[in-house]
Formats: structure tokens, C-alpha cells, sequence
């Protein structure tokens, strides 16, 4: 049986409150009780922090249908160079994960090529239209961990009520990526000074903030949890602090462009910062920085969406939204939330990406504890070092960030007690 | 200003007040090849030009063809009909074979916005944007720039009032970059959901009442109302706009008598302008047009590797 030993790291375990330096032992997959002299692998850890693996719960595979974009094979190496062990893949796939078949389909795919854990999604809706209900209780069955139509917003709030009070029944939450359709129409970039400037037509904070409105409202109408993602808006932020000072189950994520750029990158009509919702200004991103420091805003992801260079090499209108994230996002959120403008510490960073996406899904993951899976990120908080698109590993380099210098980033990526990744 | 340095012109909002002042230096000197009985020039003789037009038009097309052809370029015209676009080619592809057929100037009108700047960055030609989308129509402005010069001797305090669809106007755009940087006194008007207030952040002044904004105007620049084009929820009906910001006959008559009338065409009469308005004393829009040729023949000139004003 194999033993590691990992020695003389920072242990931060938010899930346990704990944060001090001492060895973690692993056997047979689990994190186990010390077993000193017996271990048959060790791994030094000085000066180093040991965490729980890393989740991102919004990742898009584009298994099954559009492997020319991404595989599950290409895109779990990524999540492991980024420190994920975990990742949640999204069901707007071709066809989309609205039935048991399909995510059986990429389960299977998953346990012959991934390298990291695979959690699926299943859509709200069939085909993702909006219009009638997937089967969620074969969707449960064969294991999904949330609902959700993302690249869709379902518009009519009916559907949504009963979506959020079926899903109710099975534990499971709805996600839903806040977009209202009259008032987005054919936006592309944050409407706004560069949006006129530009001529590029306007994506205005309303209409996200008109969603994550209205599910605050199903949220208390059917007391049950919705979590809103990728926050862009600042009004939003504000929207989900008052609601959940009220008790109400409502949540949000930050992706790390949504942070670290703003729309004035639309500038040269580079495609590489298009994304759905979009770039907002200096001012969303204050506010999206202090609802992540105040704990208005509990998870950090990605938003992982590859795209052939060939896709977005196009008219800005006509390119696809999406960027890739992976590889980056841990360094990103690291750099700008801890070290630069120390709005949040390590420990809470770790938490955004391990106890909290843990709890909102119900993962038996995103923790040290003794008996927990094997799955450990020892990250290196003050290394520093500059992202390029061409190493990197997953099967599209659509990224505004190319050249971008972070400090803080995984080194080793652990998971069921097995390296999977090393830099 | 002594030398011409960019291969293309994308829009107005990249330049700086030196070289659009340059372009409109090289335009005045080009305009008089227009009055003379022989009217061409060998300046770009040997080279070619394509005329890729993905969105109709005829007015920008045919100047670009007759500015090419007075500077003895060789014009190929290819419209979105006949372009292979049709079968799914993408843009960059399309312009990557006219580029491989020899073309030194691509001419592109296009409704992607930062079209022509896409194939600036990823062509040798030399790309002309010749309207991308709501974005700019840089020639557009430069001619309307160069007619309120050739008729004032000057732009900066000139007190120019653009009226109409300014939201989805690249004309509007193109107007506003060159006229803010050459140090005019630029007032958008029009209904509030056409011309919203952030226009103000461009370094415009922004006005609802028409009366208001033609008040000392030295320019009154009208653009059509892009109706088929404008989900109808922008403002209830052009009953209802001509009546709130149409130039008409009575206010024409408030006007300044140097106060030109300008329009980029098409225009409808009867809509944004009264038809006797249009055909006025104060209306210059036919020299605009013909002040198109010359500014496009400046254009073409030193973006295809013309060194300086011609003698």
C-alpha cells in the first residue's frame, strides 16, 4: 500500500479551522492519522502550503460534441496544472446533459481519461430551451451534483419556480447563469462609455441584476437554495448581501476576469475578452472585491469555456463568448485578492476553493480531514510567474490573460493520494 | 506633419489632430484633379484596389471607385452577394485571397464593428474602413470635416450640432472623434433613447430640445433615421420625431444664415429634413459628396505608400 508523507508544510483546512505546520499522511487513497516510518513516499513541503484539492464547480469539458474545443482528457490535465482535483462540468454539451445516458455517458468518459475528480451538472431544462423540465430524478440518480441550463438563463419564472421546488426534493441546487433576454438582446460587451465608444452593442448591469433578483425572490417564495454565477455586476453584489443578511438561500461566484479586467480591453476588438456576462468597470469590480471579502460572495471558478483559436479568430460579434481559465484562475484570484490588495487571507482564498463549493453541493471533498478522499493542492503563495498561452495545456488558448504575471500558484496537484500533476 | 506613417485608416478615434489634419491637407490639394477636364492622376497607377463591400452601399462604393480610379488605380468590386461569405467563409479567409490576388487596398464596409481594425492586424494590404458596423465611417467624417473647413477656414470654436440616430451611427462616431480632437464645440441631439447622456464621457454635450441645440450652431449635421433597421421601441413613430427633432422650415429659418446644413445620405424628406431645407441655400450636402472624392483619394494615397501632400 502506498503511504506519502508530506512533511513540514502549512497545513490551512478551513474546513477544520485548522492552520499550522505539520506532515499529512495518505493511504490507500484517504487521508489517514500519522503512520510514522511506515510511509513509502515523501514529499517535502517546507515552506510550502498543504491544502485540501481544489474545486471549481464551472467548468465547460465540451465532452460530449465539441472535442475540437476542449476533451475531458485535455481539460481535467488542466484543472490538475491548476491545482483543481475537483471540477463540476456544465451540461451545455452537444447533446446537452439533460438526460441519465448523456451523463452516464461522460461519467464513463470520465473514470477512463480524467485525471482529476469529474462532478456533472444536469440541465434545468431539455435541450436547455427553457421550456419543460429534465428528468431530475434520473439525473440524480446517476449522480449529478447540481442543476443548471448555464449558457441559458430560463426566462420564464414558472419554469424556474418549479424547477427550484422539484429540484428541492433531491437536495439538489439550481444554478443559473443570471441573464434577462429583452433587456441583454444582442449585447456583446458591458454597456457602457467604451460600449458607446466602440459602437459594440450594450450588455447592460440590468440584466443580470434583473435575475439575481428574481431569484432571490423564488429562493424565499420556494426556501430553497439557487446559486446565481459568474457575478459581473456590482449591483448585483448588493442585491445578494441584503438577501442573505435576511436568511434568504441565495448565492454567488466570481470568476477571475470579472475582477481583474474591465471593459476598456474591448478596445483593440479582441475576441479574447469577449465573455458571457462581460467585463464591467473599476467600480464592479470594487464592489465584487469587497462582496468577496465580506462573504456576500462564496465561490470562486472559472468559467473554464474553450474555444478553436480558428472560433474566435473572427468579427467580434460573431465570435463566441468565453475564455479559458483553468490554469490561471487559482494564480489570478491569489495575486490580486491576497496579495495585492489584501482583501481576504490564504486561509479564506483556500475556503472560496474548497469548504464552500463543498458545502453549497454537498461534496465529500474540499477537506483534510482523517477518513476524507485523498485529494490535496500544496500551493506556493509567493511564487511568481508569467502565464503563456502556448504552454499551456488545455486544448484552446482563448485567454486575455497571456503575458499576465502572478504571484502565487500550485505546485503539485494530489489526487486520491496520486500525483497527478507537478510543476 | 511631414510624413504619412499608417498603412490603413480604421477609424478617426486612432488618429491624432496632426495627421487628420495631414489627410485633410492632402484631400484639398487632391480636390482640384476634380475640377480640371483631364481628371486623373498616375499617383498610384499599377496599383489595385477591391472594393469589399459586405453591407449595400452605393454612394461610399462608387466615390471609392471613382477616387481610385482618378488616382489610375485598377477597382474590382465584390459585394456580400458574391462574395464567398455566402458558403461560409470567414472573413479573414476572404480577405487572405484578396490579398493573395495582389490587392494593395482593401476597401471594407462591414456590419461587424472593429472589422476593418480585425484585418488591419492580420493583413499586409492596406485596409480602408469603409463603415464597420455602428463603429466609425472615418471617411464619412473626413469629408464632413473637410466642408465645414473649406467653408469656415477653421474648426476649432466651431459650433457643430450632429441631430438623429447618433446610438447606432458610425457616422456620428467618426464625426465626433475628428471634431472633439481638431477643438470644435460638438452638440448630439435627438430622442433620449438614440442619444443617451453618456455621450457626454466623449467630450459632447448632450440635448433633447432641437431648439435648444440649433441655438447658435454653426453646423447642423442630420442623419437619417436608420428606420428599418430600429426595433421600434427606440421612439414611437417618424410622425412623432420629425415633429420633436426634424429640421424644418420654420427652424431652419431660426438658423445662423452662415449656418451650413449637412447630411451624410441618404436622406428621406419630409423626415429629418424638410425637402426645401434640403435643397436650400444653406445646404451643402451635394459638396459633400463631391468633397468625398477628394478626401478619399487623400486617403488612398498615403495609406498605399504616398510620401507627402502632392505638388
Amino acid at each position: 500500500m502506498k503511504i506519502t508523507r508530506i512533511t513540514n508544510g502549512r497545513i490551512i483546512d478551513p474546513a477544520n479551522n485548522r492552520d499550522e505546520v505539520a506532515d499529512l499522511w495518505l493511504a490507500d487513497g484517504k487521508i489517514t492519522a500519522p503512520q510514522t516510518g511506515s510511509e513509502n513516499e515523501t514529499l517535502d513541503a517546507r515552506g510550502l502550503v498543504v491544502a485540501p484539492g481544489l474545486i471549481d464547480i464551472h467548468v465547460h469539458l465540451r465532452e460530449p460534441g465539441q472535442s475540437h474545443k476542449e476533451t475531458i482528457a485535455t481539460g481535467t490535465r488542466a484543472a490538475a496544472a491548476g491545482g483543481f482535483t475537483s471540477i463540476v462540468a456544465m451540461p451545455n454539451t452537444n447533446p446537452s446533459a439533460d438526460s441519465a445516458a448523456t451523463i452516464t455517458w461522460i461519467k464513463e468518459k470520465a473514470a477512463r481519461e480524467a485525471c482529476v475528480n469529474v462532478f456533472c451538472t444536469g440541465a434545468i431544462t431539455k435541450g436547455l430551451l427553457g421550456e419543460e423540465l429534465a428528468p431530475f430524478g434520473s439525473l440524480f440518480n446517476v449522480g449529478v451534483v447540481a442543476l443548471t441550463d448555464d449558457g441559458h438563463c430560463i426566462q420564464n419564472h414558472e419554469i424556474m419556480r418549479r424547477a427550484v421546488e422539484y429540484a428541492r426534493m433531491f437536495g439538489l441546487t439550481v444554478m443559473d447563469h443570471c441573464q434577462d433576454y429583452s433587456l441583454v438582446g444582442d449585447g456583446i460587451m458591458h454597456e457602457g462609455e467604451w460600449s458607446l465608444r466602440l459602437g459594440i452593442p450594450g450588455w447592460p448591469r440590468a440584466g443580470e441584476e434583473m435575475i439575481v433578483a428574481r431569484n432571490i425572490m423564488l429562493a424565499e417564495l420556494c426556501d430553497s437554495p439557487i446559486h446565481c454565477q459568474h457575478i459581473s455586476s456590482g449591483g448585483s453584489v448588493r442585491l445578494l448581501r441584503e438577501a442573505r443578511a435576511r436568511g434568504v438561500k441565495i448565492s454567488g461566484e466570481v470568476c477571475p476576469h470579472h475582477i481583474a479586467l474591465t471593459d476598456a480591453s474591448l478596445a483593440a476588438f479582441d475576441s479574447n475578452f469577449k465573455m458571457n456576462p462581460p467585463l464591467r468597470t473599476e467600480e464592479d469590480i470594487e464592489a465584487i472585491i469587497e462582496g468577496i471579502a465580506d462573504g456576500t460572495l462564496t465561490i470562486l471558478c472559472s468559467d473554464h469555456a474553450p474555444h478553436a483559436f480558428y472560433e474566435k479568430e473572427v468579427e467580434i460579434d460573431h465570435a463566441p463568448f468565453g475564455i479559458t481559465g483553468l490554469e490561471n484562475e487559482f494564480s489570478t484570484f491569489c495575486d490580486i485578492l491576497v496579495h495585492k490588495r489584501a482583501a481576504i487571507s490564504l486561509a479564506r482564498l483556500i475556503a472560496l476553493y474548497t469548504a464552500e463549493p463543498a458545502r453549497l453541493l454537498n461534496l465529500d471533498r474540499g477537506t483534510l480531514s482523517v477518513g476524507a478522499p485523498a485529494d490535496v493542492t500544496i500551493i506556493d503563495p509567493d511564487l511568481e510567474w508569467t502565464f503563456d498561452k502556448n504552454k499551456s495545456i488545455s486544448l484552446s488558448h482563448n485567454t486575455p490573460f497571456h503575458g499576465h504575471t502572478w504571484k502565487g500558484r500550485a505546485v503539485r496537484t494530489i489526487v486520491a493520494g496520486e500525483t497527478v500533476w507537478a510543476l | 506633419m511631414k510624413t504619412w506613417t499608417r498603412k490603413d485608416l480604421t477609424g478617426l478615434d486612432e488618429l491624432t489632430s496632426e495627421e487628420i489634419n495631414f489627410l485633410l491637407e492632402t484631400a484639398r490639394a487632391f480636390k482640384g484633379v476634380g475640377e480640371r477636364s483631364l481628371k486623373k492622376v498616375p499617383a498610384l497607377r499599377g496599383k489595385t484596389l477591391v472594393n469589399f463591400f459586405v453591407e449595400p452601399s452605393t454612394r461610399t462604393r462608387t466615390s471609392f471607385e471613382v477616387a481610385a480610379m482618378r488616382l489610375s488605380a485598377d477597382v474590382v468590386n465584390i459585394s456580400a452577394t458574391a462574395s464567398s461569405l455566402q458558403k461560409g467563409e470567414t472573413l479573414k479567409d476572404t480577405a487572405l485571397n484578396l490579398q493573395a490576388l495582389q490587392a494593395d487596398i482593401i476597401v471594407l464596409r462591414h456590419s461587424s464593428p472593429g472589422s476593418a481594425r480585425f484585418l488591419s492586424e492580420r493583413l499586409d494590404s492596406s485596409i480602408i474602413n469603409a463603415g464597420d458596423g455602428a463603429h466609425e465611417h472615418p471617411t464619412q467624417g473626413l469629408l464632413d470635416i473637410f466642408t465645414m473647413r473649406e467653408k469656415f477656414g477653421r474648426i476649432t470654436g466651431l459650433n457643430v450640432v450632429i441631430v438623429g440616430d447618433i446610438l447606432f451611427s458610425r457616422v456620428a462616431r467618426s464625426n465626433i472623434f475628428g471634431l472633439v480632437k481638431l477643438g470644435a464645440n460638438v452638440t448630439l441631439a435627438g430622442p433620449s433613447t438614440l442619444v443617451p447622456r453618456s455621450f457626454e464621457n466623449l467630450g459632447v454635450r448632450v440635448v433633447h430640445r432641437i431648439d435648444e441645440a440649433l441655438e447658435g450652431a454653426d453646423v447642423v449635421n442630420l442623419l437619417r433615421i436608420q428606420h428599418e433597421r430600429q426595433r421600434k421601441e427606440y421612439f414611437p413613430g417618424l410622425g412623432e420625431y420629425t415633429a420633436l427633432f426634424g429640421l424644418t422650415k420654420a427652424r431652419a429659418a431660426r438658423l445662423k444664415p452662415s449656418c451650413l446644413v449637412m447630411h451624410p445620405g441618404p436622406i428621406n424628406r419630409g423626415v429629418e429634413i424638410d425637402s426645401d431645407v434640403a435643397d436650400g441655400s444653406q445646404s451643402v450636402i451635394l459638396e459633400q459628396v463631391t468633397n468625398g472624392i477628394a478626401v478619399r483619394m487623400a486617403v488612398l494615397y498615403l495609406c498605399a505608400g504616398g510620401a507627402g501632400i502632392p505638388a
